[in-house]
């Protein structure tokens, strides 16, 4: 019996979170009507839950545990929570974007619930604790005008963080990421990718003059090579991309964007012959069966669990995602193609290509310059940290060890997360307010 | 107006640039490429052209879509080619990765998967699973004691081919109907059936004929590689293999789980002139050389003997490998270049890893160089020395004479079959190495034709057939009375060969032991 629940909530699970994947591209369609779309918002809500149920039992079934029954009325409360909050004080934010976050999150509290449940239940009071901050976000955006002329501090604080990392961050997996506060550790890299574009959109929206450009490009280079130096790659190459895409959006010319691209290869080709570390991670990449033991092991145990998963999954709980090193963190989507199937993770890379085209619309339709170039940094920060975890855990590109936004366990990329999507639904709140304030 | 535009959720009428109206808004994009750089930042303090947005909404900021858009697709870009590389990956590379045997997740597997069966080549079942009510699996071995080594166990680690085929025999072609009602109704999915290349009724003369010995008979298709029949004895039976572990594992005389075939480590005794004689003729040796042997001699104060004292008296070369004279051969091991003697037999894939899939196999060993002792090298150039090899090995080097040089790659495992019998997966033939040229093929075939001709092998003479070999009986004790009996060779019909290695253990002073075995072995094979 239990074996039939399983296998067969491989599928109803599947099914579920594809409709829901169809709706997020069905209910952004042009010349659908109001009501039309507000019915594929609470359908994919509805479709939400469901899947949280539908997992939550399959892993109550194996386990017996009654804390994950707890787990889920806390979650339930919590995300009726989250939609009335924002139905009621921030009514036109973007329900899209609003789903999206929340079955993110979901499916990352389910995840991490399947893979232990101590850590899972941390993570939910760390989703309530982040949500309680940045709910006030788009608030904050509304009445707060200073923000945008503060480039200078920006930088400072971007660049002081990361230099503090340096000098006093641990070393985990080979890279200075965490700061350790005794109680906590802090990422301050999750929250400086955020300053980050801020800071750019604030320079280029001063001006786009030639010398702007060196100056924050210089500045750039320095936040990219404190990375580098902290060995945190993944976030070097984060960096860098949104970097080349906000000079090119506000700059409109490709040249930048070409010339941009050609210095980071040449970078990345001056980084491979300067460090081992570097070698040894592309060789993974190149080879990972070859050096299967040893640099290898991390890539190759995450492709056996995708590998082994195959299309539909081995069915939640009846895996071995344990046996990837950090699964709960950056090899997140390996457990989830593993047990949930290749498919559901294509559905998941869908959704997230459904919320950073949203994050773009957004931004087109912004007519204030600074807040267009934030939303645009944000959406290229989202994409290409959804980009190179992904791209990383399949081989598809050298791991180089950054979080799957909402689903990888950590408070860090939880909060900067949930923060980004807080500053883009707060600056299509104001827009949308400043609107229809001009209508009337 | 009064209604607030507000209450519409947002971007509806921008996200359709990524949709069915992105023509129109790229046209519009274009159309308004000569407007002003600035043109959106004016916007915003012109009240007129704000205006004109809602009727319109998308015109005015269609200047800026050429960035979006480039970045919109160039994004889209990336995820479609990592989902097209998921799917890549998972349809056609993952196997690679899933049999791998780092994966720990094939031990999981086996939870909802019956094993496939494990046949012979002639549909003869040598292993097979059934599921009681509980979906409880019972693995029954039809092949018994005869097949026992070749296709191995899977309780207390794995063997043979339980162990080789493990991923094969656990992964399931069915189609996905009867996969989903199978997930549905409960019951386990049943693993693909391996087909080995093996000969049911070959195995069964070398069972036969082996009669009390312990010893190992390997033959292959030099032709292809297949392997046709592969029986050791001692064997165990896999049925009670479970009941009978302790005491099996516990008597390290016999060493019944031991395949003799790739794991028997044997002095290959006179088949060894093989390698000398290829030696000798690559060292500017010809066939016609004349030796002389007068069935005795002292080397470094020991003497050695041709089989019974016999004197040889003055040959050549065909001859005195076709008599096995041991003074000649060890004659020739003295004289030759130790370095090129080496190399010889390690072009011979001596002290190196064969080219198999199995996962289990000893490699051969051969020890010369300058500084050994006469009467070693003496040894030597016959067989005895510090030599070892596996039938495997002498199997394949009978298989590449036979092949002009051309080495194929030993295999086991023909094709995978689903449970309804459809073709899932053939594998092919394949040359593994040449071993040398044809004109040293040649030249052996011609020494080993002589054995059967005029030599130690005789008896294998036959009008269906012309069989090549070379016997021996190798020593393994001070006992000179104890000694391993071998055949290694291969025979013709000029249509197909069959290459063959028997021992057979302690099968006494001569090599007769080994050739009723391999003699009904060729009748049976080129009866048809």
């Amino acid at each position: 019996m239990i074996h039939f629940v399983v296998s067969i909530s491989r599928f109803t699970m599947l099914l579920l979170f594809a409709i829901y994947t169809l709706d997020c591209f069905l209910a952004l369609r042009m010349h659908i009507t109001e009501g039309k779309q507000t019915y594929y918002f609470v359908k994919q809500t509805i479709e939400m839950f469901l899947i949280m149920y539908n997992g939550i039992f399959v892993l109550f079934l194996q386990s017996h545990n009654a804390q994950i029954l707890f787990m889920a009325g806390i979650e339930t409360v919590f995300f009726l929570l989250v939609f009335m909050i924002y139905g009621t004080i921030y009514e036109s934010a973007s329900k899209c974007l609003l789903n999206n976050m929340c079955t993110l999150l979901m499916l990352g509290l389910l995840l991490q619930t399947r893979l232990n449940v101590e850590a899972a239940f941390h993570q939910l009071l760390l989703a309530i604790f982040a949500f309680a901050i940045t709910c006030f976000i788009p608030y904050c955006i509304e009445n707060i005008k200073v923000v945008r002329n503060m480039s200078y501090l920006y930088a400072v604080v971007g660049l002081g963080g990361l230099f503090l990392v340096l000098l006093t961050a641990d070393v985990t997996y080979g890279a200075k990421l965490s700061i350790n506060m005794g109680f906590i550790s802090v990422q301050p890299s999750e929250f400086i990718k955020l300053i980050f574009v801020v800071f750019v959109a604030s320079m280029f929206t001063k001006s786009k003059s030639f010398s702007q450009i060196i100056i924050t490009t210089g500045i750039a280079v320095l936040h990219v090579l404190l990375l580098v130096a902290a060995r945190d790659l993944g976030s070097a190459m984060i960096f860098t991309l949104t970097y080349l895409i906000m000079i090119y959006v506000a700059t409109k010319r490709p040249v930048y964007l070409v010339i941009g691209l050609g210095a980071s290869c040449v970078g990345a080709v001056i980084a491979y012959a300067l460090f081992v570390h570097i070698r040894t991670r592309v060789i993974a990449w190149a080879d990972p069966l070859s050096v299967a033991d040893d640099a290898g092991y991390q890539i190759c145990q995450s492709l056996f669990a995708i590998g082994t998963g195959g299309w539909y999954g081995s069915g939640l709980g009846q895996g071995m995602p344990e046996t990837i090193p950090v699964v709960s963190k950056d090899f997140v989507f390996s457990a989830m193609c593993e047990e949930m199937g290749v498919l559901f993770g294509i559905c998941f890379i869908f959704v997230c290509i459904s919320s950073f085209l949203m994050i773009f619309n957004i931004a087109l339709e912004l007519d204030d310059t600074f807040y267009r170039y934030v939303a645009i940094g944000l959406g290229a920060l989202f994409g290409f940290q959804v980009f190179v975890n992904i791209g990383g855990v399949t081989k598809f590109i050298p791991s180089t060890g950054v979080t799957l936004p909402f689903v990888s366990y950590g408070g860090s990329s939880l909060l900067s997360m949930m923060a980004l999507f807080s500053v883009v639904q707060g600056l299509y709140v104001v827009k949308q307010r400043q609107e229809a304030r001009s209508d009337e | 107006m009064n209604k607030p535009k507000r209450v519409k959720s947002p971007s509806i009428d921008s996200v359709d640039m990524y949709m069915d109206d992105f023509v129109i808004d790229l046209d519009d994009d274009l159309l308004s490429e000569e407007s002003s750089e600035n043109a959106e930042d004016i916007q915003i303090e012109e009240p007129k052209r704000r205006k004109r947005r809602e009727t319109s909404p998308r015109k005015p900021k269609s200047n800026r879509n050429r960035e979006f858009l480039v970045v919109a697709y160039s994004f889209l870009f990336l995820f479609l080619s990592l989902t097209v590389y998921l799917c890549y990956f998972v349809a056609y590379k993952s196997p690679e990765y899933v049999s791998s045997s780092y994966n720990k997740r094939t031990g999981a597997l086996s939870a909802s998967t019956i094993r496939g069966d494990i046949l012979a080549a002639d549909g003869t079942v040598l292993a097979t699973s059934s599921v009681d009510e509980n979906q409880n699996e019972h693995r029954t071995y039809p092949g018994g004691e005869m097949f026992s080594h070749v296709v191995g166990y899977y309780i207390h680690g794995r063997s043979g081919i339980e162990k080789d085929a493990n991923q094969l025999l656990l992964s399931s072609h069915e189609d996905y109907s009867e996969q989903m009602q199978r997930i549905i109704t409960g019951k386990k999915v049943r693993g693909d059936s391996v087909v080995t290349t093996l000969d049911s009724r070959m195995q069964a003369i070398a069972y036969n004929d082996i009669g009390n010995y312990f010893g190992a008979v390997m033959a292959i298709d030099p032709d292809s590689g297949k392997i046709l029949c592969m029986f050791s004895r001692p064997y165990f039976d896999p049925n009670t293999l479970e009941a009978e572990w302790e005491s099996i594992v516990t008597d390290q005389s016999s060493s019944r789980l031991l395949n003799r075939c790739t794991q028997g480590l044997y002095a290959p005794g006179s088949t060894f002139k093989i390698v000398t004689a290829l030696s000798y003729l690559q060292q500017g040796g010809s066939l016609d050389d004349r030796f002389s042997c007068s069935g005795s001699m002292d080397v470094n104060g020991m003497t050695f003997h041709c089989f019974n004292s016999i004197s040889h008296g003055n040959m050549d070369l065909r001859k005195a490998f076709a008599k096995s004279c041991n003074m000649t051969f060890g004659t020739i091991g003295m004289e030759l270049d130790s370095k090129a003697y080496r190399k010889t037999a390690e072009q011979l894939l001596f002290n190196r890893e064969l080219p198999v899939d199995f996962s289990t196999y000893k490699e051969s060993s051969f020890d010369v160089d300058a500084d050994m002792a006469d009467d070693l090298v003496f040894q030597t150039g016959f067989g005895q020395g510090h030599t070892l090899v596996t039938p495997l090995h002498m199997s394949m080097i009978a298989s590449a004479i036979a092949n002009d040089g051309v080495l194929m790659k030993p295999y086991l495992i023909d094709h995978t079959l689903t449970e309804s019998g459809e073709l899932v997966k053939t594998f092919l033939p394949a040359k593994a190495d040449t071993l040398m040229t044809v004109e040293e093929a040649q030249s052996l075939q011609e020494l080993m034709r002589g054995v059967v001709t005029g030599g130690t092998g005789t008896v294998l003479q036959s009008d269906i057939y012309d069989a090549y070999g070379k016997t021996g009986t190798a020593e393994f004790s001070s006992d000179k009375e104890e000694a391993h009996s071998w055949f290694v060779g291969y025979a013709t019909n000029g249509n197909k060969k069959l290459a063959i290695a028997v021992i057979i253990e302690e099968g006494g002073r001569s090599s007769s032991l080994s050739m009723p075995v391999v003699k009904d072995i060729f009748d049976y094979y080129f009866a048809d």
